[in-house]
């Protein structure tokens, strides 16, 4: 099983690896898969002004899952929110030529994009912190 | 160095150039058939064939004619367990083996199962091992045969095979042993072990791929199988067909090189395998070894590395030959079998390496393969997600994972 160069650039050097602060507002954490499976991907995001400034991963699984989630943040950077969520598993099969054994991880990143907008959608949807509600009548 | 730096020899071995050497004139100058019994040609072959038995009986301590000539392990064990399912099928129907065995066993069962057979596969405790209790407890009266290994290839957990022998003696039930990967790194006697058939394998010992052979006890008690193969009688009738004298004059050369060097070479062999162990887990954290720590095949050595997945730490050391137990490097998709019968968990079964060291190894390999192995790690487990929550203090096994 000989992995295509893509792959193994991206195993080698990977686009941003490392983390982002997961409770700082602007930043949107996704984590998919599980350890039984020997898939874990972790892909973070930071927005400002609804496009994506910045976006950090780190996989714990093979070749073909580093390298599609290595690829996910490159594609990720510069894009709207909105935008982001077009990112299909796919592109990233035909841009990494992934045989079909493998499209599996291609489909992981797909999760992990999605999980880390809609998480950063979420933690944006919630307001200016409210005032404590007034007293309220004892009940009877 | 040479590389890439062959450390998989469980999967297969490279032909020791001696045996090459003694097999050549058999494909070219004396290339008879050695079942052609009216021309020099054929008792030339025959008389290679026949002291090749030889040079195989001695190092199992069996006598030649007790030896059958195969394709392989595989075949040896599909013919040790349909020979007998079929030839004793008015005694009984019942074969006990266990979860752990090679699939050459594991598949032959579920065949055989189809065929109306009962199987029982024995679990293995922590360390890999069979336990004679249970064999005994799994025993009836419709049980005709137990087939157990001698050690495991991916853990190198070498079975209680003697007291599993004793009581399969005690009991009147036939007992085989595939003892692919201990022939020729331990001592093996099939007296002492107490077998009445056992396979063997020469790629795994550095002989060529093509050949192994089935040792079919013939007195105390006389085993008798129902062939797979037929066609001609071959092997006084169990495995009919032209034999590969060439494979065979190597398989022959191939044991008698391990009988003389064995007491060196399984020290030197052990003593490489404890020196990577101690590199290896004297700068790593979260190590485990998988198998047996003492009654292991001196060459071989399985660690899970947490927190790394297996076929991205041998992307990250591809100019060494290793292999997995993870999903990723599985034809199936699943991950090794053997280590979950273990109670190893999936994530640690995922991260798993298999070293197999040999006769070409050298100290300088096995240095630069600890130093390789400890970069990649480190290297991987700065990627990893699950590292960074257990440096945070999370217990990985309480968190719920979104699993697609």
């Amino acid at each position: 099983m000989a992995y295509s160069d893509k792959v193994i650039d991206h195993y080698n050097n990977p686009r941003n690896i490392g983390s982002l602060p997961k409770d700082d507002k602007a930043v949107g954490t996704g984590i998919v898969g599980a350890p039984e499976c020997g898939d874990v991907m972790k892909l973070q995001i930071k927005v400002e002004n609804d496009v994506i400034v910045d976006a950090k991963f780190k996989t714990f699984g093979c070749g073909s899952a580093i390298a599609s989630s290595s690829l996910a943040t490159e594609w990720l950077k510069g894009r709207t929110v909105g935008d982001a969520y077009n990112i299909k598993n796919t592109d990233i099969v035909h841009e990494l030529n992934l045989p079909p054994v493998k499209i599996h991880c291609s489909v992981l990143a797909e999760d992990a994009i999605k999980a880390a907008l809609d998480d950063y959608k979420k933690k944006s949807a919630v307001g200016a912190p409210t005032e404590a509600p007034a007293a309220q009548s004892v009940k009877s | 160095m040479k590389f890439p730096i062959f450390m998989d020899n469980h999967s297969t071995t490279p032909v020791d150039p001696r045996v090459l050497e003694a097999m050549l004139p058999y494909f070219t100058e004396k290339f008879g058939n050695a079942a052609s019994r009216n021309h020099q040609l054929g008792w030339e072959a025959e008389e290679a064939v026949e002291n090749a038995r030889k040079q195989i009986a001695k190092l199992i301590r069996c006598d030649a004619k007790e030896l059958v000539f195969t394709s392989g392990a595989t075949e040896s064990d599909n013919l040790a367990l349909k020979g007998v399912a079929e030839m004793y099928k008015e005694k009984g129907n019942h074969i006990i083996t266990s979860m752990t065995e090679h699939r050459a066993i594991l598949d032959t069962c579920k065949a055989l199962e189809k065929r109306g057979l009962e199987v029982t596969y024995l679990p293995v405790d922590k360390q890999g091992r069979v336990s004679p209790d249970d064999v005994r407890g799994a025993m009836t009266e419709k049980t005709i045969l137990i087939s157990i290994m001698l050690a495991n290839n991916e853990i190198g957990t070498i079975n209680p095979i003697a007291e599993i022998g004793k009581i399969a003696k005690e009991k009147g039930v036939l007992f085989h042993c595939d003892a692919t990967q201990g022939v020729g790194k331990i001592p093996v006697d099939v007296n002492q072990l107490a077998v009445d058939l056992m396979s063997l394998s020469a790629h795994k010992i550095y002989g060529p791929k093509g050949i192994g052979a089935l040792y079919v006890r013939k007195k105390g008690p006389r085993v008798r199988l129902v062939p797979l193969i037929d066609g001609g009688g071959h092997e006084r009738g169990m495995r009919s067909g032209t034999l590969p004298v060439p494979l065979i004059v190597g398989f022959g050369k191939a044991c008698e090189l391990c009988e003389q060097e064995m007491p060196t070479e399984s020290k030197r062999m052990a003593a490489m395998r404890d020196r990577l162990q101690a590199q290896i887990m004297e700068k790593l954290d979260e190590c485990y070894l998988n198998g047996h720590p003492t009654e292991r095949l001196p060459n071989n050595l399985n660690i899970s590395f947490a927190y790394v997945e297996g076929e991205a730490l041998l992307m990250g050391v591809k100019e060494i030959a290793l292999s997995s137990g993870s999903a990723c490097t599985s034809a199936t998709l699943e991950p090794s079998y053997v280590l979950r019968a273990l109670g190893v968990g999936s994530d640690l079964a995922h991260s798993s390496i298999r070293f197999g060291l040999g006769r070409f190894n050298t100290d300088e390999e096995v240095d630069y393969t600890a130093k390789r192995m400890i970069e990649a790690v480190t290297r991987l487990r700065e990627m990893s997600p699950l590292y960074e929550m257990a440096k945070e203090g999370i217990d990985l096994k309480s968190v719920q994972w979104a699993v697609h």
